[in-house]
Parts: structure tokens; C-alpha cells; sequence
């Protein structure tokens, strides 16, 4: 008898938690994996840390071994999805088969935002977002001695740590005029400008980049200020877009990525989209959204997994991230979009450890934790409560976090 | 080389292999126990990878790191004996150990 298909397209951490999913839901058809990467699916955050510093390899990053893609029946093929035939329920690979499918989950994910000027085609100058990018950068660090990067988001500031560990001089742009501004209150940008410098970055923001110079490799970066910086690596890291064209040319519905319901669905009942390339309705924000991180993908798998087994669950999971740079862990809970006041728990000006929590309207909608574990924690359970903690008491390092937690009455065990 | 059980909440037992070296909360993942999630790969980010360790076996283990506690403290499930998977690294010294999982990870 004929087995249904799900055909997975894409290989990152919501294909990966697909496959688990959907077998501890029940699916007992086929599940076909279809990566355009040779790897199996693999944890992308070390990539800029103990990966590019050679401290893991590949294999250490799967996130499930190839005896549980075995054991759970799961087929990979290294492929590149071409094209998709709703019509006839089949996706085109570029080495010329077809496979037909059941159900479709589109897991594209997004490429890194090419920056546009002259040079940036020039050897030495780097993108960062899967291995291979890493696998480049780390074939120049013997020899490397001047990084620039350019963007001061996250995977900048990443980088920027990373390569400074190694003992590398590093200067990073950013064009906005402070770091990490896009994601972020000012006092968090002010703690993580202070903490770049202090370990010797030479950060310069609101200053863009007019051009890379060099014959064929590159040797200097020139800013939209005149001044020149010698550099023999750059990475760029300026934000990504996502890759909706499979999606697109197949007529499905794209709006800043592949427009799905809270179940992951497009609006082709038997196709389904998960991590960066979708933009989800939130119930909990009221609005709609596309995420670029691990917890996102995950709750966007489950979600889907859910609905191909016949018991849906929406989308509900409160979004979290993560960073680490130098010594300092920061975990984000919740986003802080919208938020109309900021009440902070020890003193980013000093140190290294603080949490910064948002509100809006009083209650709590997202949170960044500076080595604070607990207030992570806290924030999580907190956000999901809809609690409106009070401002003095969150911000008094005197008054134990739990007793902000009106702990909901549960059943008895 | 040995097992390490894993019971979920609703007391559900998971027996896996002992894979020396391996941290317990990618021995669960490997092999499909429901109830650790394990989501940012081993790194104390998460906290959705919280055992309670038996008692018999706490000696062995150990008992949880600062980071460790900071994280699961604000579970409700919290016990004496709560660890996080990840920082747990299987030995063959913990050939038969047994921990249980919360009903619910944070």
C-alpha cells in the first residue's frame, strides 16, 4: 500500500524538530527531507562561536544524530527544490526527479542581505549563516589579522566577540546610530557598546560602509565618512532576507515571507511553512510576525506537526532568544515592540550582569537578561501570565523575583 | 555500556543507552523522549531540559551548578534534586540512573 509523503524542504532546526515531531504525533507515513546543504540538520547558533574557533565540528553540531533519522525512518537528500507543482502534488529537484508529496513544509529559511557596493565580491569579504560561510572565515584566521564587521546586530556583535577572543584586531560599523538598535533599548545598546570597546573593539556607528578596495582580495573598507580601514577579513552581517521564491512562483501568498495561518499553514491547505521564511499571526501580540530564531522554527515544527496529525495546537509558545558574546549570556524573553516603559534590575552602566524589562500599559511583554538566568525565568513565566509586576519591587535587586509570580492554584498530585 | 531511565511525568518509563561522553539531555533527544525539548542545544539557554535526579543517584551526579539553579529555580516544579540534561555528562559511573521529568518544561 501506498504510504502518505511529507516532503520537508529545507534542512535547519524546524525540519529537524519536523521529523520528531511528527512521529511523536503519530505520522507513520513517509517523511522526506530534502536539504540543499550536504549536512543533515545542524544547530546554527555555535556556528559563529565554538565552531568558527574549531572547538566543534559538524557532527558535534547535529541536532539529532543519523541513527535517529534512521530509527525514526526519516530519508535526506542533498537536493535543491527547483519548483512546485501544486496541480500535481510534486516539487522539481535540480538534479532532474521529481517527487510527489501528501503534505509540503516549505523550511527555506533566509539568506544573508547582500550588501551593495563596489568590492563587496572580493575575496576575504564574508557573509554568516550556515557552515560553509564559517568554513571560509575560518580558512583566513592563520593569516588574518585585521576583521571588520559590518552590521552591529547580533550575528555582528557575535562575531565580533568571537574573532576578538582569537586575539584578532576588530572594528565594527554600524549605520544605525547604535548598536543593536533595531531590537533593543538604548541602555542595552549603551551596555553592549561599553562591553565591545572595553575588550578592544574599535566600534563605530552611524557611519555606513561606500566601498571595499582591493584588486582581487580585500585589503581595506571605505566609509560613507571618507575614512578608510585596513582589513584583510570582513564579515558582513546586515540583516537577511528570507527565501519565499518557491513559494512565490507557486502562487502562494507572500508578505515579508510565506503568509501562514497560527497552524503553519499556507493558504494551500496541504502546504505548510516554518522558521525565517514565515510570517505567522500571533495571538498572543495581536499582530503578524516573521521571526529569525531557534525557538520561533521549533514552535512553528510543533505547531505544523500538530496540524498534519490532526491535532492542532496554534502557534501560542512565547518567542525567546539568545546571545552569547565574550563572558556575557543574554537571553531575551518575549518582544518588546511597543513597549512605553523600561525598569531595570542592576546597573548596565556598571559590570556585567543586568536585566532590562519592558512594559506596556504596566504588564510585562518582553525582557533581556544579562547573565541573570532568573530573571529570564522569570520574565518567561511572568510575560505568559500576562502579570503587570510592580515597577518598584521588579526593579529592587532586595525583593525575590518569585514573590512577582502570582502563581496560579494547580491541581493537586 | 549501561542505561539511564528517563520517566515522564505521568510515569512512562524511557529506557536509553549509555553513550560515554554524551550529555543526557542529547541521550534523550536522540532517542525520541518526549518532554525534553533540549531547544538551545546544550548551552543552559533554555531550561527546557530539567530532570529530577533520584535520590540514590544524587551523590553521583552531583547537585546542580549556580547557572543551573538560577535556571530552574523558577520552576514550580523545582525539587531538591533538579538538574538541568544538558550539564549532565553520562559516564559509565551512571550505568542504571534513573530521573524523572516535570509535567511541564519552562
Amino acid at each position: 500500500m501506498k504510504r502518505d509523503r511529507v516532503i520537508v524542504v529545507g534542512a535547519g532546526h524546524a525540519s529537524a524538530q519536523l521529523c520528531v515531531s511528527l512521529r511523536q504525533g503519530g505520522w507513520d507515513g513517509e517523511i522526506a527531507l530534502v536539504g540543499d546543504e550536504p549536512s543533515l540538520p545542524y544547530q546554527r547558533p555555535p556556528l559563529s562561536k565554538t565552531f568558527l574557533h574549531g572547538t566543534t565540528t559538524l557532527t558535534d553540531l547535529l541536532i539529532r544524530g543519523p541513527d535517529f533519522y534512521e530509527k525514526e525512518d526519516v530519508t535526506f537528500r542533498h537536493a535543491r527544490v527547483t519548483g512546485i507543482d501544486r496541480e500535481a502534488g510534486t516539487v522539481a529537484l535540480d538534479d532532474g526527479d521529481a517527487l510527489s508529496y501528501d503534505r509540503l513544509v516549505l523550511c527555506t529559511g533566509a539568506r544573508p542581505r547582500p550588501l551593495d557596493v563596489p568590492g563587496a565580491d572580493l575575496a576575504g569579504v564574508h557573509a554568516l549563516r550556515d557552515a560553509a560561510d564559517i568554513e571560509a572565515i575560518r580558512g583566513t584566521l592563520r593569516t588574518a589579522r585585521r576583521a571588520v564587521i559590518v552590521g552591529a546586530g547580533y550575528i555582528g556583535l557575535e562575531a565580533a566577540a568571537s574573532l576578538r577572543k582569537l586575539g584578532i584586531e576588530v572594528a565594527v560599523l554600524e549605520v544605525a546610530d547604535r548598536v543593536l538598535q533595531r531590537v533593543t533599548a538604548p541602555e542595552v545598546s549603551a551596555f553592549y557598546d561599553r562591553v565591545h570597546r572595553e575588550e578592544g573593539v574599535d566600534l563605530r556607528t552611524g557611519v555606513g560602509v561606500a566601498g571595499f578596495e582591493g584588486d582581487w582580495h580585500v585589503r581595506a573598507v571605505r566609509l560613507t565618512d571618507g575614512a578608510e580601514i585596513p582589513a584583510d577579513l570582513v564579515v558582513v552581517g546586515v540583516g537577511v532576507l528570507p527565501n519565499v521564491e518557491l513559494a512565490r512562483d507557486a502562487g502562494l501568498a507572500v508578505e515579508n515571507g510565506i503568509v501562514v495561518d497560527e497552524h503553519g499553514r499556507t493558504d494551500d491547505p496541504r502546504i505548510f511553512a516554518a522558521g525565517d521564511c514565515a510570517n505567522h499571526y500571533d495571538a498572543r501580540y495581536g499582530t503578524r510576525m516573521r521571526l529569525e530564531c531557534v525557538a520561533n522554527a521549533l514552535e512553528h515544527a510543533k505547531a505544523i506537526a500538530g496540524a498534519i496529525c490532526g491535532k492542532g495546537k496554534p502557534i501560542s509558545a512565547l518567542p525567546w532568544f539568545w546571545s552569547d558574546q565574550y563572558d556575557l549570556k543574554l537571553q531575551i524573553a518575549g518582544l518588546s515592540t511597543g513597549h512605553d516603559e523600561v525598569v531595570l534590575r542592576g546597573n548596565p552602566d556598571v559590570g556585567r550582569s543586568f536585566a532590562c524589562f519592558y512594559l506596556a500599559d504596566g504588564r510585562l511583554i518582553a525582557a533581556d537578561c544579562v547573565n541573570r538566568p532568573k530573571e529570564f525565568m522569570f520574565s518567561k513565566r511572568a510575560i505568559t501570565q500576562e502579570l503587570s509586576p510592580d515597577r518598584v519591587l521588579l526593579a529592587d535587586p532586595d525583593t525575590p523575583l518569585v514573590s512577582l509570580l502570582q502563581t496560579p492554584a494547580r491541581s493537586a498530585r | 555500556m549501561g542505561t539511564i531511565t528517563f520517566v515522564e511525568h505521568d510515569g512512562t518509563p524511557h529506557q536509553v543507552e549509555l553513550e560515554d561522553g554524551t550529555s543526557l539531555m542529547e541521550l534523550a533527544t536522540n532517542n525520541g523522549v518526549p518532554g525534553i525539548d533540549g531547544d538551545c542545544g546544550g548551552e543552559a539557554s533554555c531550561g527546557t531540559c530539567h530532570v529530577m535526579v533520584d535520590d540514590a543517584w544524587i551523590a553521583t551526579t552531583g547537585t546542580r551548578t549556580e547557572l543551573e539553579s538560577q535556571m530552574v529555580e523558577m520552576s514550580p516544579e523545582c525539587g531538591p534534586n533538579s538538574r538541568l540534561a544538558c550539564q549532565l555528562r553520562a559516564t559509565p559511573a551512571l550505568d542504571g540512573l534513573t530521573v524523572h521529568l516535570p509535567e511541564f518544561q519552562m
